[in-house]
């Protein structure tokens, strides 16, 4: 057992010493534990008063929490080398659901998302894929010369690109887009050659032209929308302009709590799902918005010493996606909300109400603590 | 695989790997970093703009609803207009107290409990800031004139006026057109919200719900500057909205109404086609109802007394309503008969009054059968089958063609098909066969059932509206169209012909052996006893144009065994339905016609008549509009 631990440590010039506390024990990582209830607690408060006051919202999302902890917590569990082994099945499993979605999932709200298992239950798969996608290629990679060749490289492309585009002709833009930037995240810290990066990024202001033709109505919509939220004052552009005013309105200290008028009053759109930052801003101000980003800035950087700690490839990058996946929930949502990128059905993370993304997130954080408490201690 | 090298370098991987992972959490603290900028730009710069936005001057949107097309008649009459209505309205932000102002609002004009629980159902609906929610409808002068003078005690409440949809001809059109209603909280959930800004109606029923896309037209916007009460102060821009288009029908609104008289307050329908395009100059469903009491909403008694009367006023008999066909499915088996070989024109039949299968003991009676043996049409041939509307020969004919040609046959003609283009309601019958029969029964098909739909009886049903494009292809002589209300206003229903072909292979002789027969059954007479066509004496003997028609009774109870049919023993209600179709002129059919009169009795004696009155009524229209030119 030694001579395989020793052959593990990476020799990046730190030294972590950790003896095995209780937390280690029961496979709960304390400071992500801490982390988490901090933000829900902070969440549920502005959800609070962005549902005026409702208590049954409220609630609903407090259940949906407690399902996510306690996903967790099985997840936790489990030992990564189990997920290893199981991340080709479930691949092939999440495909075969997202098909099935394709060929039998009805429409609801225009879009074929989700698949019903009657009298049990009603899912969306692409959830699932959210965390299986990253397992794979960490699996795969884990297996191989890093850095990857570039026939590697080619194959992890067409394992983000099938999940990714039988997602988006669902339609569901925002979902596909935090899949293929979690598998992306695994191949760029896999060590693919810089050149490959900043070639992509160039090839993608190049063509994002010719990508135009591809979007959908709806989606040109909201691009010429960002541009020019006055262009839609019915539609779209009256969220820009709205949430927008909610923010600007809400100054260094906010309105304070309850009393944003532009929440309230004048009826700012899925205030309490993916606007529900606009709330935050309103009411508490920039500090309140600065709070919020601090604790999420402090429990990707718990991920991030997770992903360094880890002793396998596999751990390394899955650690690592979950940790940066979450980010750019992050910053899609809080970006859309006040005009930095174009509008897409992204939620904040662990705040916006409804959906099933705050059960994966949490799902993500137990494989997280999987990672770090599984691993062999130096006695 | 070519590996160099099985061993993994563990140490170069993880200086990589942990080289990568700073960059990455550098990124991640400059994008952080470019948000807050972003938040502190908003927040803190752009502060005091955003400020004023939200609190003082407010700028609003407003949408601006569009005009809904109108819908005119063959003949450039208005059957769908719109007119003017006030409605109180209560902007919600304006308002001191909700409870307050709703009480103030009844002692002043009077508000019920019901009307109060409806606005209490549309202030919940998601909609803009300062967008004003209807409180009561089509406020009477006086209304207006109390709300005015107290306007100044209730701030947000405001007097509106709004185009809303009026039928002109009220009930007379009520079947053909169909209509608008309220927008109701199960329509709000699927709608465009966007496009329905402003807008409370949408069309529910016939060519109003068929077209709503390009009747409804597009709404504009104007952006105003208010105050913070929510009064416009000034008008800053404004995208006029774009109306809906106007359409015109192929219906004529005088043919609608002759049709009306002539059935003359019997429950019934007279669906009338144009043959050469398939547009329907009347579709009559009487009784029928005002659908300009559903436009701004009913209250629940009328609603009640329409929904429960046992007339089924709402019901559109004439596209919904299913029945046996009875013996006007005969020409249409005389062309399945002529065109198989099964029979010629000149094989003529011996009919004693009654048909059995081979060694069954049922009886299929003719209609003429007596209990004492002196009944049936003698000899008969294919032609006085038709103009004497024989049973005995139409049971040869059917059990000789069998059940899968029949199917096949009639399957052209459009039974069993939905085919109307742009009638939403329309139903498609039933067209039985062997294998309809064992999935729907688990039963397998009898010859006797086959005898049954010989004379149109059995599990047979068709719309009044199948029946009418049915012959209207007979006047075409095979030539098939699909039914059609649209005659121009937006692109056509198109040329898909309801995914009919055209018959072609009967060949022209039948078609001209099967009208002349559809002659006769009109114009043959003085030829005495049992050898006149059924519906000469009632309707031939003074007619100074060429028609093809065919009577047909459709049962409503079953005779037994052994029983003559006594019509003074039955109920109203028992009695047959009568059916007449018809088409004219024979040479050059300008118009076909299906009358069917619920519980009427005789098809000749009752439906010819009023076949009769509507065709004449419409060939003189179109000799007066000729001599005009």
């Amino acid at each position: 057992m030694s001579s395989e631990y020793v052959r593990r440590m990476p020799e990046s010039g730190f030294v972590f010493q950790r003896t095995a506390g209780i937390g280690d024990k029961i496979h709960l990582d304390l400071a992500l534990v801490l982390l988490l209830l901090c933000i829900c607690a902070y969440g549920l408060l502005i959800l609070y008063s962005a549902a005026d006051q409702n208590q049954d919202m409220v609630l609903a999302q407090l259940k949906k929490i407690g399902v996510g902890t306690a996903v967790m917590l099985v997840m936790a569990q489990i030992s990564p080398i189990f997920y290893r082994r199981l991340a080709p099945w479930l691949f092939v499993v999440g495909l075969a659901l997202l098909v099935a979605v394709y060929l039998f999932g009805p429409v609801l709200n225009g879009s074929r998302r989700w698949l019903r298992i009657p009298g049990l239950l009603v899912f969306q798969p692409s959830e699932l894929m959210k965390l299986i996608v990253p397992m794979l290629l960490a699996w795969y990679f884990h297996e191989r010369h890093l850095p990857p060749r570039n026939r590697h490289v080619f194959w992890a492309l067409v394992m983000i690109a099938v999940p990714a585009a039988l997602i988006v002709i669902q339609p569901d833009l925002g979902t596909a887009i935090i899949i293929a930037a979690s598998g992306l995240v695994v191949l760029l810290l896999a060590g693919i050659a810089w050149r490959f990066v900043f070639g992509a990024l160039a090839l993608g202001v190049l063509a994002s032209p010719a990508a135009w033709f591809l979007l959908r109505e709806y989606q040109r919509g909201r691009i010429l929308t960002f541009l020019d939220p006055e262009r839609d004052p019915l539609g779209d552009g009256w969220n820009i302009i709205q949430s927008k005013t909610a923010i600007g309105s809400g100054g260094l200290f906010g309105k304070g709590l309850f009393e944003g008028t532009q929440s309230h009053l004048e009826f700012l759109p899925e205030s309490q799902t993916d606007f529900i930052i606009a709330v935050l801003a309103e009411e508490t101000g920039l500090v309140g918005v600065v709070v919020l980003l601090i604790m999420y800035i402090l429990l990707m950087g718990r991920g991030t010493i997770i992903a360094i700690q880890a002793q396998d490839t596999f751990g390394r990058l899955l650690g690592s996606s979950i940790t940066f996946t979450f980010f750019v929930y992050v910053f899609v949502n809080i970006g859309m909300v006040s005009g930095v990128v174009p509008v897409v059905g992204v939620p904040l993370p662990l705040v916006s109400h409804g959906g099933t993304s705050i059960v994966t997130l949490f799902a993500g954080f137990g494989i997280l603590m999987s990672i770090h408490t599984h691993r062999r201690m130096m006695l | 695989m070519a590996e160099p090298l099985a061993l993994k370098d563990y140490s170069r991987e993880g200086r990589a790997f942990f080289q990568r992972v700073a960059i990455c959490f550098g990124v991640l603290i400059v994008l952080t970093l470019l948000l807050v900028s972003r938040l502190f730009y908003l927040q803190i710069l752009q502060h005091d703009v955003y400020s004023t936005l939200s609190d003082n001057n407010r700028i609003q949107v407003e949408p601006l609803p569009p005009v809904r097309g109108l819908i005119y008649d063959r003949h450039g009459e208005l059957i769908a207009d719109n007119v003017p209505t006030l409605n109180l309205t209560i902007t919600p932000e304006s308002v001191q107290g909700m409870d307050e102002t709703l009480a103030q609002i009844d002692a002043l004009i009077g508000l019920s409990e019901d009307e109060r629980q409806a606005f209490k159902r549309r202030l919940k609906r998601r909609r803009r800031p300062y967008e004003s929610v209807p409180v009561l409808f089509k406020l009477s002068a006086e209304e207006q004139a109390r709300v005015a003078v107290n306007g100044y005690a209730m701030p947000g409440v405001h007097v509106e006026a709004r185009l809303v949809r009026h039928y002109p001809k009220g009930q007379l059109m009520a079947h053909a057109v169909g209509s608008v209603r309220r927008i109701n909280e199960a329509d709000a959930r699927k709608l465009d919200r966007v496009a329905y800004l402003g807008t409370d109606h949408i069309g529910k029923i016939g060519v109003e719900k068929h077209y709503e896309d390009v009747l409804l037209g597009t709404v504009g916007y104007q952006r105003v500057e208010t105050n913070a009460h929510g009064r416009v102060m000034a008008e800053l821009a404004r995208i006029e909205p774009v109306p809906g288009a106007d359409l015109t029908l192929h219906v004529d609104a005088r043919l609608q109404q002759a049709a009306v008289e002539a059935l003359d307050g019997r429950r019934g329908t007279v669906v009338a086609m144009e043959p050469r395009t398939g547009g329907i100059l009347a579709l009559v469903s009487e009784p029928s109802y005002d659908p300009n009491l559903f436009v701004t909403g009913i209250d629940y008694e009328s609603y009640a007394s329409l929904r429960d009367s046992a007339d089924i006023p709402l019901f559109n008999r004439a596209v919904q309503g299913q029945y046996e066909p009875g013996s006007t499915i005969k020409p249409m088996l005389a062309i399945a008969g002529l065109a198989t070989g099964t029979v010629s024109a000149d094989m003529v039949l011996k009919d004693p009054g009654w048909f059995r299968l081979p060694k069954d003991k049922r009886l299929y009676r003719d209609w003429n059968w007596k209990a004492n043996g002196t009944g049936g049409h003698g000899e008969v041939s294919l032609g006085k089958a038709i103009y004497r509307s024989c049973n005995v020969y139409f049971y040869n004919l059917a059990v000789k063609l069998g059940i899968d040609r029949i199917h096949e046959y009639l399957g052209l003609f459009g039974f069993g098909t939905n085919t109307a283009l742009d009638i939403p309601e329309a139903r498609g019958g039933l067209l039985p066969s062997a294998e309809w029969k064992q999935a729907a029964r688990g039963l397998p098909w009898f010859p006797g059932d086959t005898v049954n739909i010989g004379i149109g009886q059995g599990d047979m049903l068709v719309t009044p509206l199948q029946l009418a494009t049915a012959v209207s292809t007979l006047a075409n002589r095979g030539r098939w169209v699909a039914p059609r209300m649209l005659m121009e206003g937006t692109d056509l229903p198109g040329t898909a012909n309801g995914g009919m072909a055209d018959i072609d292979l009967v060949p022209d002789h039948v078609w001209q052996e099967v009208i002349s027969a559809m002659e006769n059954v009109v114009h043959r007479g003085n030829q005495g006893f049992g050898e006149n066509g059924t519906a000469w004496a009632y309707i031939g003997r003074d007619i100074d144009y060429r028609m093809a028609g065919k009577s047909g009774t459709a049962q409503v109870v079953g005779i037994k065994q052994g029983e003559e049919y006594n019509e003074e023993e039955l109920t109203e209600r028992q009695r047959k339905h009568a059916w007449f179709t018809a088409f004219a002129p024979v040479d050059d059919p300008k118009i076909a016609l299906v009358v069917l009169v619920e519980n009427g009795g005789g098809g000749s004696s009752v439906a010819a008549p009023i076949a009769r009155e509507v065709i004449d009524s419409y060939l003189e229209s179109l000799r007066t509009e000729y001599a005009a030119r």
